[in-house]
């Protein structure tokens, strides 16, 4: 018995009183953390409350400049990622960190190969790493050839395969960051299944989301950080969904963020601003209808997979459909581009902020110019006042957090990134948005004001096509509901269907 | 890319309808292993007919080998440098300037051959070394660093030589490009022991390659058809007895083969069997990765511009032994067929991938090309023209195979 914290067994971790400062900004102050074996730990926060911080202090890869750790009641620093795994904390990071090019076995054991042969074996022992391989990838309840290409399998695959290499080590902590970001409501079962088999096995685990959902559907208990502070560490029981938003945000945000805002009534008879019928493209998605109206917001719901964002690449001109027509202000166009599409008055905001949407080496102003300036073609300049007066526009409308309109955007937290990128397609004026996961990877704060933002958009007439594969947010900002599901359109809803109507749709046809 | 159906859950009906057409399937699966050797078959075969018959004449055989033996050679160490994310445009200088180092050393110094070699092998490393410091430790890019390797060394060997060609080199030294191993056996047109060499390898393969299926086969891992492995052993030991049988009746294996073939057994062990290899393509695929599991990626880069410059050092001794003199224009432009071999042989760009194997017959293709439109009578200037342009053919169906797998 753990006589201070009422624990039944020791912490097998202890990190007390961690800083963190990058040139003398801090960005963790008097942080704790604390793990018991055989516990899922949700390690909760908004961007930049410091939770990618802890966790490369925890793995080795940055050092603290404060504070104590303790592994198994011993003091422990890791100086480098290789000495954090000799002490048996290991790593699941948000990206799939993996080598696409090497085999599944390879990338389980990379920078430990078995080795075999003379002067300290410096030859690989195939045998002896396929197998070992094999027995890591079936206890996380895998059925995968090991030998063959990690590029062979889907992400899903991968992200399993990374944890498989996580297990290797003989891992005693367990640290995944974000591992259900790029996963399927499927596939987020199956990794909670291989979660709570490894609780079972005594295993410390460190989950960190952006879920809610997740966090109470796996976890035991929860520690809250914020602005780089430390909050509170609660069982799961204690800490409901409210007083957990309450607790990321502080008191006052979490009000607003609860109170669900009011979809204006929409005029039916407007006619269509743009109609698909019977797009399709095949093996990429089946015929698809679809109307958009000026000043509509029509969510686009869906499991990742369902041909979300096929449909948008196809409205887009990034994929050229082979099935049905599509019509702008009841006129046949064909896009064989985006810049056909940008044309008729078109804008895609992608769904990989990283790798589609950011630029990141260049500055704010240019992030939010650079549509409207490809747009102007090569031949007409954005002067660089014009630049900034446009940038500034909506750095003050969106209120992106950027010490000024020239800092690189890489610097800026996930959410005033994403708020720029839509700030460069707002700044075009389209008459359509097809915002493709606006708020993923965002905090719950920036969320809420994007979703305002589309709103506002909508009722000064700009028709919205939203796209999220968190519910919640669909039915709070659609006007009508499109569900996907398998490549094919299932179903249309109302504004202010429930959630739980939508699970229905996409769960109907099943059974 | 689309992911591949045998992902996830094992499906047994899927699993057997993979099964129906192996023979198919594996052709397809590995065609960009086998495509660049059948292109290098068709290249060879289209050249023989054009040239009646006078490319695969002994005596051409054994100077298209000789002529290529310093490409091959730098091709094993830049593709260590192109599977780590880098490139080595400075091997055409550090080759000249250590054939001008040799020759300065050997014949106004009037040193050994020996040492001299020795020496020469160790600058090459110390030049690697410090091209790979700046490039590893101080994170410049290495196009930039060794494109001023390049400058640096070509000045430093005009330099070294006063602007001369400096010659001839002791005739021991010449032995290492010129020789050929010694003939034990007195056959009358044939060296028995050359041919004989070749057999054995050709055997000592087939072993290795059944014993290799054998292990697949018992660790239950996908192996290719029987059928298929019979014939591409068989196929490719006949050839092997065959090219052995043509050397042998000129003058036999030429030294700088053997050098080379140890080399290229040497390399495709380290580039598949040991921790080393696999760390690099560890580190070409994700670096970030790579530096996550552990390991320690500068270094990795370090030891492979380290190799780099031996292996140019080596070629430079090999180049300066063949002409039996060093000028300041050796090695001018081998950069970039050894850079092309590495490409046709399907490396990538990007890092991660590529083959010893694949550089090696990249090598070849480029070698085989050279000497067929030389034979041909077609003027350099075309002949950079044809050669640019099968570089880029080669990548573009590598690329275009990518995409479709």
């Amino acid at each position: 018995m753990d006589v201070s914290t009422g624990h039944p067994l020791a912490p097998v971790l202890e990190l007390t009183g961690i800083h963190k400062h990058f040139s003398g900004i801090p960005v963790l102050r008097d942080v704790q953390l604390n793990l018991y074996p055989g516990e899922i730990h949700a390690l909760m926060g908004q961007n930049g409350a410091g939770k990618s911080t802890l966790i490369k202090v925890l793995t080795g890869v940055l050092e603290a400049s404060g504070g104590q750790m303790r592994l198994a009641g011993q003091a422990v620093w890791p100086d480098s990622p290789l000495a954090a795994q000799r002490l048996g904390i290991s790593t699941v990071y948000q990206e799939v960190n993996l080598c696409p090019n090497l085999s599944v076995a390879e990338n389980i054991f990379a920078g430990r190969y078995p080795r075999c042969g003379i002067a300290q074996g410096f030859r690989i022992d195939w045998a002896t790493l396929h197998q070992r391989a094999r027995d890591l990838v079936a206890r996380i309840g895998l059925s995968i050839d090991v030998t063959r290409l990690l590029s062979d399998y889907p992400v899903a695959v991968q992200q399993l395969v990374a944890i498989a290499r996580a297990l290797s080590i003989e891992a005693k902590v367990l640290i995944l960051d974000e591992p259900t970001s790029s996963l399927d409501d499927d596939e987020v079962q199956k990794l909670f299944e291989v979660l709570r088999r490894l609780r079972g096995e005594g295993l410390a685990i460190v989950f960190v989301t952006h879920f809610l959902n997740q966090v109470y559907a796996v976890s035991d208990r929860i520690t809250v950080l914020r602005n780089g502070a430390w909050v509170g560490e609660w069982a799961v029981g204690d800490l409901g969904p409210q007083a957990l938003i309450a607790a990321m945000l502080g008191r006052e945000l979490a009000a607003q963020c609860t109170e669900p805002p009011v979809i204006p009534v929409f005029d039916d008879a407007a006619p269509a601003l743009l109609e698909a019928q019977g797009l399709g493209q095949s093996g990429q998605l089946q015929p698809i209808d679809l109307k958009v109206r000026a000043g509509e917001v029509v969510g686009l719901a869906g499991l990742l997979g369902s041909g979300r964002t096929e449909l948008a690449r196809l409205l887009f001109g990034l994929q050229a459909p082979d099935k049905g027509v599509l019509r702008i202000d009841g006129r046949t166009v064909t896009f064989s581009n985006p810049m056909d599409a940008i044309r008729a008055g078109l804008a895609l905001c992608p769904e990989e902020r990283k790798t589609d949407g950011i630029v990141a080496e260049l500055s704010v102003r240019e992030n939010i110019a650079l549509a409207l300036q490809a747009r102007m073609g090569m031949g007409r300049f954005l002067s660089r006042a014009e630049q900034t007066a446009i940038a500034e526009r909506y750095v003050k409308l969106l209120g992106i957090k950027t010490s000024s309109v020239d800092t690189p955007i890489a610097l800026l937290s996930g959410g005033n990134q994403q708020k720029a990128i839509l700030a460069r397609w707002m700044a075009i004026e389209p008459r359509l948005l097809i915002l493709d996961e606006p708020t993923r990877g965002i905090d719950v704060a920036a969320k809420q004001e994007i979703m305002e933002q589309i709103l506002c958009l909508a009722e000064a007439g700009m028709a919205v096509v939203f796209i999220s594969s968190e519910m919640s947010e669909v039915v709070r900002v659609a006007h009508r509901i499109v569900v996907l599901r398998d490549r094919r359109k299932v179903g249309e809803l109302p504004a202010g269907s429930s959630e739980e109507a939508v699970y229905e749709l996409i769960a109907a046809e099943n059974a | 890319m689309t992911p591949s159906p045998t992902a996830t859950l094992a499906n047994p009906a899927e699993a057997a309808a993979r099964n129906d057409k192996p023979l198919l399937e594996h052709i397809k699966h590995n065609f960009r292993e086998y495509g660049m050797l059948i292109t290098l078959v068709a290249i060879m075969g289209f050249f023989q007919y054009m040239t009646d018959g006078t490319l695969m004449q002994p005596l051409n055989l054994t100077n298209l080998l000789l002529q290529n033996s310093y490409i091959v050679i730098m091709a094993l160490g830049m593709l260590l440098v192109i599977v780590a994310g880098h490139i080595d445009l400075s091997v055409g200088s550090v080759c000249g300037f250590i054939g001008a180092l040799a020759a300065v050393l050997m014949v106004e110094y009037h040193w050994h051959f020996l040492p001299a070699s020795l020496v020469c092998l160790l600058c090459g490393g110390i030049i690697g070394g410090l091209q790979g410091w700046f490039v590893a430790f101080s994170r410049i890019p290495s196009f930039i660093v060794t494109l001023a390797g390049m400058l640096v060394f070509k000045g430093l060997a005009l330099a070294l030589l006063a602007g001369q060609s400096v010659g001839p080199f002791p005739a021991e030294f010449q032995l290492l490009s010129s020789g050929f191993i010694p003939d034990l056996f007195s056959v009358e047109g044939l060296k028995l022991t050359s041919l004989l060499l070749g057999v054995a390898v050709a055997v000592a393969l087939a072993v290795a390659g059944v014993r290799a299926r054998a292990n697949r086969v018992r660790h239950g891992v996908q192996a290719e058809p029987l059928a298929f492995f019979v014939a591409r052993t068989a196929v490719f030991a006949a050839l092997l007895v065959y090219f052995a049988y043509l050397l042998a009746s000129y003058k036999g294996l030429p030294n700088v083969l053997v050098v080379m073939a140890l080399l290229i057994v040497l390399f495709d062990f380290v580039t598949s069997r040991t921790t080393i290899g696999r760390r690099i393509y560890a580190m070409g695929g994700n670096e970030k990765a790579a530096k996550l599991s552990g390991i320690k990626t500068e270094r990795l880069s370090f030891y492979a511009f380290i190799n780099m410059g031996v292996l140019a050092a080596l070629a430079g001794l090999v180049f300066a032994a063949r002409l039996n003199t060093a000028t300041p224009k050796a090695g001018l432009g081998f950069e970039l067929d050894v850079i092309a071999a590495c490409f046709i042989g399907g490396a990538s760009a990007s890092g991660g991938v590529g083959k010893v194997m694949g550089a090696v017959i990249g090598a070849f293709v480029m070698g085989v090309m050279n000497n067929g439109m030389s034979i041909l009578g077609i003027g350099i200037d075309y002949q950079q023209v044809i050669k640019g342009v099968v570089l880029l053919a080669a990548v573009l169906v590598d690329v275009y195979n990518k995409n479709k797998a």
